[in-house]
């Protein structure tokens, strides 16, 4: 049993910046994560952040993420990668999966920083390959170099969907169209305007009917939906696709801290399921606090702000 | 470099994700599910919904959106949870 002072669960924004603070406090840190590259959503967002000097307006993503990383470095966070953190047991104990190992650690505080996953919509057609989240995208071109797909229908207006859509513009990708039940452009002006100044169609108040193809995407019908959420009969629009992107919201991955036996809400201002806790990012269990997205929704710019 | 799909030479870069070679290769169907014999591919692309996975080097369900491409490598479609149709 590995003890330390704090452990963080999630290298992404939120958890790197707690670690740092804690470290930079002489406190003796550890961060695990699961994926092999941490920083978390960061390294994959080319594009200018907003808000004020402290948000790290008008820098790219993966720039805030390689400066989070050097700091983590400097800093003496110790970062552990391929680390899957199983369980949230009592007395903060948790158990780490490395490799075929289960290895137990135990913190005097523990952080849990895991961030959100994206959310899925159904309909007729959903399964077929060609039907992508919207990150999914986002993770092809700017991580791996590779076009999703040519021709894109994007349903969400939200900022990711807006965002996406401009990303695979630039990569070469051509956006068909952006779709959302909503009456009004979930996200800010400006990425919509970005969108709309190329020409791509926003069908607002549509929703898709169905994903065509047999064993892949090659098509698409959107509907639009009156107040009840029902198709409209002959507001039925046809695009040949090969892809359509799901851009439908995040939820927190708070797993860890059901299990732990927080108090937990549900909360849809915030995403979903999220842990009650104080200002602090305390949650109901003495010893256990929460930081960025998994506290709920909001983004790495929030995420970093350094209250603990 | 270069690795197999169902018998197929495909090229690739050495280490990163199979499905992003396949994707350039023009790949959609990864695998076919066991009751319905319907077509999945790639979704989240984080190694989370395991939509993508495939039986690589003999092993079936691994995810192909986060496991890092050898050279040789071994790629077929998955049916259920083997490589026979």
């Amino acid at each position: 049993m590995k003890r330390y002072d704090v452990i963080v669960v999630g290298a992404g924004p939120a958890g790197l910046s707690a670690a740092i603070e804690a470290a930079k406090r002489g406190l003796k840190v550890i961060v695990f994560d699961e994926n092999a590259k941490p920083d978390g959503q960061l390294f994959k967002q080319i594009h200018k952040f907003f808000g004020s000097k402290e948000h790290k307006a008008k820098i790219r993503g993966f720039k805030i993420g390689e400066d989070l990383l050097k700091e983590a470095d400097v800093a003496g966070v110790e970062v552990a990668l391929n680390a899957v953190v199983i369980g949230l047991f009592l007395d903060k104990e948790i158990t780490v999966q490395i490799e075929d190992k289960v290895i137990h650690y135990k913190g005097d505080a523990i952080i849990i920083a895991t961030g959100a996953s994206e959310n899925m919509i159904t309909f007729n057609g959903w399964t077929l390959p060609g039907v992508i989240g919207a990150g999914a995208a986002q993770t092809m071109m700017n991580l791996h170099r590779v076009r999703p797909g040519k021709k894109i229908l994007m349903l969400g207006t939200g900022n990711v969907g807006l965002v996406v859509s401009f990303q695979l513009m630039q990569a070469g990708c051509e956006v068909v169209a952006l779709v959302d039940a909503a009456p009004r452009i979930g996200g800010y002006g400006v990425h919509a305007a970005k969108v709309a100044r190329c020409g791509v169609p926003f069908y607002l108040s549509h929703t898709i009917i169905k994903a065509e193809g047999n064993d892949f995407v090659t098509g698409v019908t959107v509907g639009e939906v009156d107040g009840n959420w029902q198709i409209i009969p002959g507001t039925e629009k046809h695009f040949d696709v090969d892809t359509i992107c799901l851009a439908v919201g995040l939820s927190p991955m708070s797993q860890l801290l059901k299990m732990a036996g927080c108090t937990m809400e549900d909360n849809p201002s915030k995403g979903g399921f999220v842990p009650i806790c104080d200002q602090y990012g305390e949650t109901s269990i003495q010893g256990i606090f929460v930081s960025g997205d998994v506290s709920g929704i909001e983004e790495a710019s929030s995420a970093r702000k350094r209250d603990l | 470099m270069t690795f197999n799909f169902d018998g197929k030479r495909i090229e690739g870069y050495e280490s990163e994700p199979i499905a992003a070679a396949l994707k350039v290769a023009g790949v959609m169907v990864h695998r076919h599910t066991q009751k319905e014999n319907a077509p999945r591919g790639l979704f989240c692309a984080i190694g989370r919904c395991t939509d993508c996975v495939m039986v690589v080097d003999g092993q079936p369900n691994v995810r192909t959106c986060v496991t890092p491409l050898v050279a040789g490598m071994n790629v077929q479609t998955q049916y259920g949870v083997t490589a026979k149709k």
